[in-house]
């Protein structure tokens, strides 16, 4: 273990990071949001009937490397992409934040989450579930690693398409 | 050309129009849940997903909730999932492995063959009570082509061999992947709703015309990935020619040539330089065990095959295997399955996946803007009354082949639809 190395890490940092990601996430700042990133970032939403399976395997609903990443927000910001133009309007709350693990430089966190989906002529939909993110330090604060999000609902059903950063 | 047509279809004027009524009434969706749905093959599950005596799947298969099972023997069922006592669902898990069904309420237990094996106290019942005739009721026929299971609940039904007709060679060229000619379903279900009525996703399944304007945020990052996409010739909306063909008895697929990729087996700069090894030993075995001609075809050649009703298999950037049945007349339920050689490697699996979320599903680049474009169908449709037909003529102008962009296949759906609902064109 380096953690004796490292700078102690507090919930309340991983907190303020977490609701700085999601401010940026809401306000569709998509590209302030991609610094957060790792160059080796990934982000992933498992099946739902599957939320304990690897990627590689297993049909996701997203699975992306840093690239694909790049290539989904250039995606989302295109006023062509149908699904988010116009865009929804989303509020996250974000709890239950967790440090799991701190290993070396990496940080394991859980944190639950509701994610309110809003958009014209088009009923709510409250996206409820999990955030798993594997956060490398980086001076005062982290960069992301990995973000995953494991959605409860048992199908998507009326929650439709994840079409937007959840 | 009858009043009580839902389609006018005037082949000399060539002209074709679609009463919109279809896609907003109630009425007419309950007329189809018995003319369409109570007499036509429907898909129920795949053959690779009960991979051992005993396992199952639960799932509601044209709004019925089933079980899709096989016996300790080893054959395959799909038997109601409701007791024959007073009617509740015997199969609360989505999936699993059991000898026997047992019902909460009263504790009648079933076999996994259907067959009633207890019910509790069952000498309070008079000596007419035969157990043998409580075993699970079970849809009328149930019968299977390449691994691929349907129902139908209309006993005299013609086998769904003859039912398939032409999409069986279709088949057959999604099968020809696997070396062995088997073909599984990887783990992890695709399920969504969309608010609109279950008979535009067949449209949009195979309807290339909407692809420039829907998805052109999909041909950039395919772009972006270093795909070369040639500008459509002339005559064309896409960079590469294809076909709508007519399989018979409302089938139809689209047959083009390939410019997305395909995991089997040809490679774009997409999948990266260090998949290219394997991808030229996948297209070197298609082409020992196929010939030349038939690896091309395999490889080369893309399609988005419906069987009528309401099953898509899309063998594009992946192959899909997609159901959806209505939940109202302006809802419906998807449920999208990814299918692969079973022999297929690690690597091959992984890249078979990551090219299936590059456009497929409700995460991917594509699908969630069909969606989106479905929806905002449903929605316009609201002024049917005022604004009541679908010009649906494309492609009837001009003599000879019919393409993936025009509404051939569009029309044969239509055709075949307005035909079971009893309606004369």
């Amino acid at each position: 273990m380096t953690v004796a190395t490292r700078s102690i890490v507090t919930r309340a940092q991983v907190e303020d990071f977490l609701y700085h990601e999601a401010a940026l996430l809401d306000d569709w700042k998509l590209n302030e949001w991609e610094k957060l990133l790792a160059e080796d970032a990934a982000y992933y939403v498992p099946p739902n009937d599957q939320l304990e399976s690897d990627h590689r395997s297993t049909l996701f609903i997203v699975a992306d490397d840093r690239e694909r990443i790049r290539q989904r927000v250039i995606r989302i910001n295109d006023p062509n992409c149908h699904a988010e133009y116009p865009k929804s309007r989303t509020r996250r709350m974000i709890s239950n934040v967790r440090i799991i693990s701190v290993e070396g430089e990496l940080v394991t966190v859980s944190a639950n989450f509701v994610c309110y989906r809003f958009r014209r002529y088009e009923r709510i939909r409250e996206y409820v579930g999990g955030y798993r993110y594997i956060l490398r330090q980086a001076g005062d604060s982290f960069r992301i690693k990995e973000r995953r999000v494991l959605i409860d609902a048992h199908e998507l059903g009326t929650l439709g398409s994840v079409s937007f950063i959840l | 050309m009858s009043v009580h047509s839902y389609i006018i279809d005037d082949r000399e004027r060539k002209t074709f129009l679609l009463d919109r009524e279809v896609l907003v009434s109630d009425e007419i969706l309950r007329k189809e849940m018995s003319q369409i749905f109570g007499r036509c093959w429907i898909y129920v599950g795949h053959s690779s997903e009960l991979k051992k005596p005993g396992d199952f799947r639960s799932r509601k298969v044209a709004g019925r909730p089933v079980i899709f099972v096989r016996d300790h023997k080893g054959e395959f069922h799909c038997l109601f999932n409701t007791c024959r006592h007073r009617g509740a669902m015997v199969c609360t898990q989505r999936d699993g492995n059991a000898r026997r069904f047992m019902c909460i309420y009263h504790g009648w237990i079933y076999n996994n063959d259907g067959t009633l094996a207890r019910v509790p106290g069952d000498d309070a019942y008079a000596e007419s009570f035969d157990k043998i005739a409580y075993g699970l009721k079970r849809p009328a026929r149930f019968e299977q082509y390449r691994g691929f299971w349907f129902m139908n609940l209309n006993e005299d039904a013609e086998p769904l061999d003859q039912y398939l007709a032409g999409a069986k060679d279709y088949i057959d060229l999604v099968v020809d992947q696997s070396p062995s000619g088997q073909m599984e379903i990887i783990a992890g279900v695709q399920e969504y709703d969309v608010a609109a009525n279950w008979k535009l996703m067949v449209e949009n399944s195979v309807d290339d015309y909407h692809l420039p304007s829907t998805h052109s945020t999909w041909l950039n990052f395919m772009a972006n990935s270093g795909v070369k996409l040639e500008p459509p010739k002339e005559g064309l909306v896409l960079p590469t020619k294809g076909y709508a063909i007519e399989l018979g008895n409302g089938h139809f697929t689209t047959d083009n040539v390939n410019f997305r990729g395909r995991p089997v087996a040809k490679w774009i700069p997409l999948y990266g330089d260090a998949a290219k090894p394997e991808m030229d030993e996948i297209r070197a075995e298609l082409v020992a065990r196929l010939g030349p001609e038939r690896a091309t075809r395999v490889a080369d050649t893309n399609r988005n095959l419906v069987i009528f009703p309401n099953l898509v298999i899309n063998d594009g950037s992946s192959v899909t295997v997609r159901t959806f049945y209505p939940e109202g007349a302006g809802k419906m339920h998807v449920t999208a399955w990814a299918l692969g050689p079973v022999e297929e490697s690690e690597s091959a699996r992984a890249r078979r996946l990551d090219a299936f979320l590059t456009f497929y599903g409700p995460g991917g680049f594509a699908t969630p803007d069909d969606v989106e474009a479905l929806e905002l169908v449903q929605q316009g449709l609201a002024n049917w009354h005022e604004d009541r037909w679908s010009e649906m003529s494309r492609g009837m102008g001009k003599e000879g082949e019919q393409l993936n962009s025009d509404e051939h296949h569009l029309r044969i759906f239509w055709r075949r639809w307005n035909e079971l609902m009893g309606a004369e064109a």
